[in-house]
């Protein structure tokens, strides 16, 4: 299990860190085996550090982030951070910078063979390799040998999944790894992670797409300025959103028949006649704890002011 | 039935001959440098410079500072550079002056690429606070008045040769190269493919040799190119105060004796045009070099 508790990420800024940036404050949820994690946020939510600092290529400010019980920001030196990758490895979002533009393509595989599995001969390697290609539906002979900018973004995208899999990872960090692919190749590699699921992987999939995010995913978390705002079964947060912030996210993808202020002011309308009075509504004036508060059975919510504009 | 290790498709194997064992990619490097125009020009015009300095001063009978000749003879047969007031051979100087020439080029810009590129490519890969310990470093170096620091060191050490020449120029010379070479590391550092390969269990100093570097390889190259051509002109302007090496030879030099005797009002061309154009013609040709080896390691600006 992936553990994220209380996680937070300063950033300092300015010369000899005399300021400072909070990008995460106080995450924590779980990704288990076998289970999508969806990780919804706007730009600058944060989402992303949290996908590199469970990948330790961002530090960790505060808090603990556990994999199977191990804390991760203690894999201090070379070798314990390298059996770490082994259990863990990511996708990022741009295909194109993922992949060093003076070498080929299959370097990215190279690297893995003489940093994991040196003693592997020749052709055993290139059958894995294959092997690997086969599991992301792509033809060796078609992007073997090749440079990066003579093949295409889908592509590289699941050459860097073919990558992860010749490590037979428990979890992975898949951070916007369908942004910038076209709608065909999109629904292949979102197939693929489904695959990956049922043979028992983690993954956390970190996206700003709606529709991606309750495609794919078990368990839903949407961020919102560096907190998590509410979190949950990806159903339950999909059917019946608390929080003002996740309302307005729901509310805000396009539609056909309506424009932008008419669906404000109808959120506003609705807003106003809820007088209910909710757990996690807090008192005038009072502070919003880090707590979430838990509606129903697996959904929880962060407590907030009720009627106040987000 | 591919592999990691990869033979390629049939039908790039077909247009690129030598990338047929990418096993070697450096065999790959050459089969595209052997092929292109820029380079081999410039690196001929190189070596035939090195080589002159190489080989033609053991041949001489004379040497570089020896009186027997008339004074200020045009080139001809006997002297091809001509000679000096004193009688001086000048092909003779130029040939030892070469030698120097390259001596000091090599070691001084090498020691300041060595030093320069070291700590940049540490500052920018790392930041942080090590990134700005350096970075101060680099500024208090940048900032000392170099020429008149090697004055001072050039009046206090006693045995002065090229070599003792170029340790100094190397040492106070690498800062500038340091800083572009640290914000060319710190962009390159922020790329995905870093961090993958950090997430591949690559070492920190195997990234920075084998992904950063290689995508600014030209770039290196540039900056040595550069700190080349400084350390020849920063001894010249040693030499030209008369803190050079004593009993040395070095094209600097010569076209400071010219200078000093007084060859432009005398319109002896021949004491300093063949010394500057040699300078010109090394750094000149380095540059031509750069401009090929840029379209050597970047694939996108092969013709494919």
């Amino acid at each position: 299990m992936l553990k994220f508790d209380r996680v937070t990420k300063v950033y300092k800024v300015g010369a000899f860190g005399g300021g400072s940036f909070t990008a995460v404050r106080e995450a924590s949820f779980e990704v288990r085996p076998g289970e999508v994690v969806s990780l919804i946020g706007e730009s600058g939510s944060g989402k992303s550090t949290l996908g590199k600092m469970a990948l330790r290529i961002a530090s960790v400010s505060s808090g603990t982030i556990t994999c199977d019980g191990t804390d991760v920001s203690t894999l201090r030196g070379h070798r314990r951070l390298k059996e770490y990758y082994r259990k863990v490895q990511g996708v990022f979002q741009d295909p194109f910078s993922s992949y060093n533009p003076v070498f080929k393509a299959d370097r990215v595989f190279a690297m893995i063979r003489s940093e994991y599995h040196p003693g592997v001969s020749d052709a055993e390697w290139r059958d894995k390799v294959a092997d690997a290609l086969k599991v992301v539906r792509l033809d060796p002979d078609q992007v073997l040998g090749k440079y990066p900018h003579q093949l295409s973004g889908g592509q590289l995208q699941r050459m860097l999944l073919a990558r992860a899999l010749l490590l037979d990872i428990d979890y992975l960090v898949a951070d916007e790894v369908i942004s910038m692919l076209d709608a065909s190749t999109r629904i292949d590699v979102l197939n693929l992670l489904a695959d990956l699921k049922a043979r028992g992987m983690g993954i956390l999939f970190v996206t700003h797409d709606l529709a991606l995010g309750n495609y794919i995913s078990d368990q839903t978390v949407i961020l919102h300025r560096g907190e998590i705002v509410e979190r949950g079964v990806t159903s339950k947060v999909f059917a019946d959103p608390r929080h003002p912030y996740t309302k307005k996210l729901f509310a805000s993808v396009p539609q056909f028949h309506k424009k932008w202020d008419e669906v404000e002011a109808e959120l506003r309308a609705r807003e106003a006649a809820d007088t209910s009075s909710q757990p996690y509504h807090l008192a005038e004036g009072q502070a919003v704890p880090s707590e979430l508060v838990e509606v129903t059975e697996g959904h929880y919510v962060q407590p907030f002011h009720p009627r106040a504009a987000v | 039935m591919t592999a990691a290790q990869p033979l390629p498709d049939p039908t790039t194997a077909a247009e690129e001959p030598a990338a047929a064992t990418p096993e070697a990619p450096q065999r790959e490097a050459l089969y595209f440098a052997l092929r292109n125009p820029k380079l081999i020009v410039g690196l001929s015009i190189v070596l035939l410079f090195l080589l002159v300095g190489l080989v033609v001063p053991p041949l001489l009978e004379h040497g570089p500072n020896e009186r027997y000749a008339p004074p200020l003879l045009p080139p001809s047969g006997e002297h091809w550079f001509g000679t000096t007031q004193f009688g001086q051979d000048l092909f003779t100087q130029f040939a030892y002056g070469i030698r120097a020439t390259f001596l000091v080029g090599l070691l001084g810009g090498g020691i300041a690429a060595v030093i320069g590129m070291t700590i940049g490519f540490v500052a920018g890969y790392k930041g942080g606070w090590v990134d700005e310990v350096l970075n101060m470093l680099t500024n208090v170096v940048l900032v000392l008045p170099t020429l008149a620091v090697l004055f001072i060191i050039a009046a206090y050490v006693d045995s002065y040769s090229v070599t003792t020449q170029s340790f100094f120029i190397g040492m106070t010379s690498w800062p500038w190269a340091a800083r572009a070479v640290r914000s060319q590391a710190l962009s390159l550092s922020s790329r995905d493919f870093v961090d993958l390969a950090r997430l591949s269990g690559v070492r920190t100093w195997k990234i920075i040799v084998r992904d950063i570097a290689p995508n600014m390889s030209s770039y290196l190259f540039m900056t040595f190119i550069l700190l080349f051509g400084g350390a020849v002109l920063a001894a010249a302007g040693l030499d030209f105060v008369g803190l050079g090496p004593s009993d040395g030879m070095s094209l600097g030099l010569i076209m400071h004796q010219a200078v000093k005797w007084g060859a432009l009002q005398l319109g002896v061309w021949w004491w300093f045009v063949p010394p500057g154009l040699g300078i010109t013609a090394i750094v000149g040709a380095m540059y031509i070099m750069n401009v090929g080896l840029d379209e050597v390691f970047n694939p996108k600006l092969r013709e494919m």
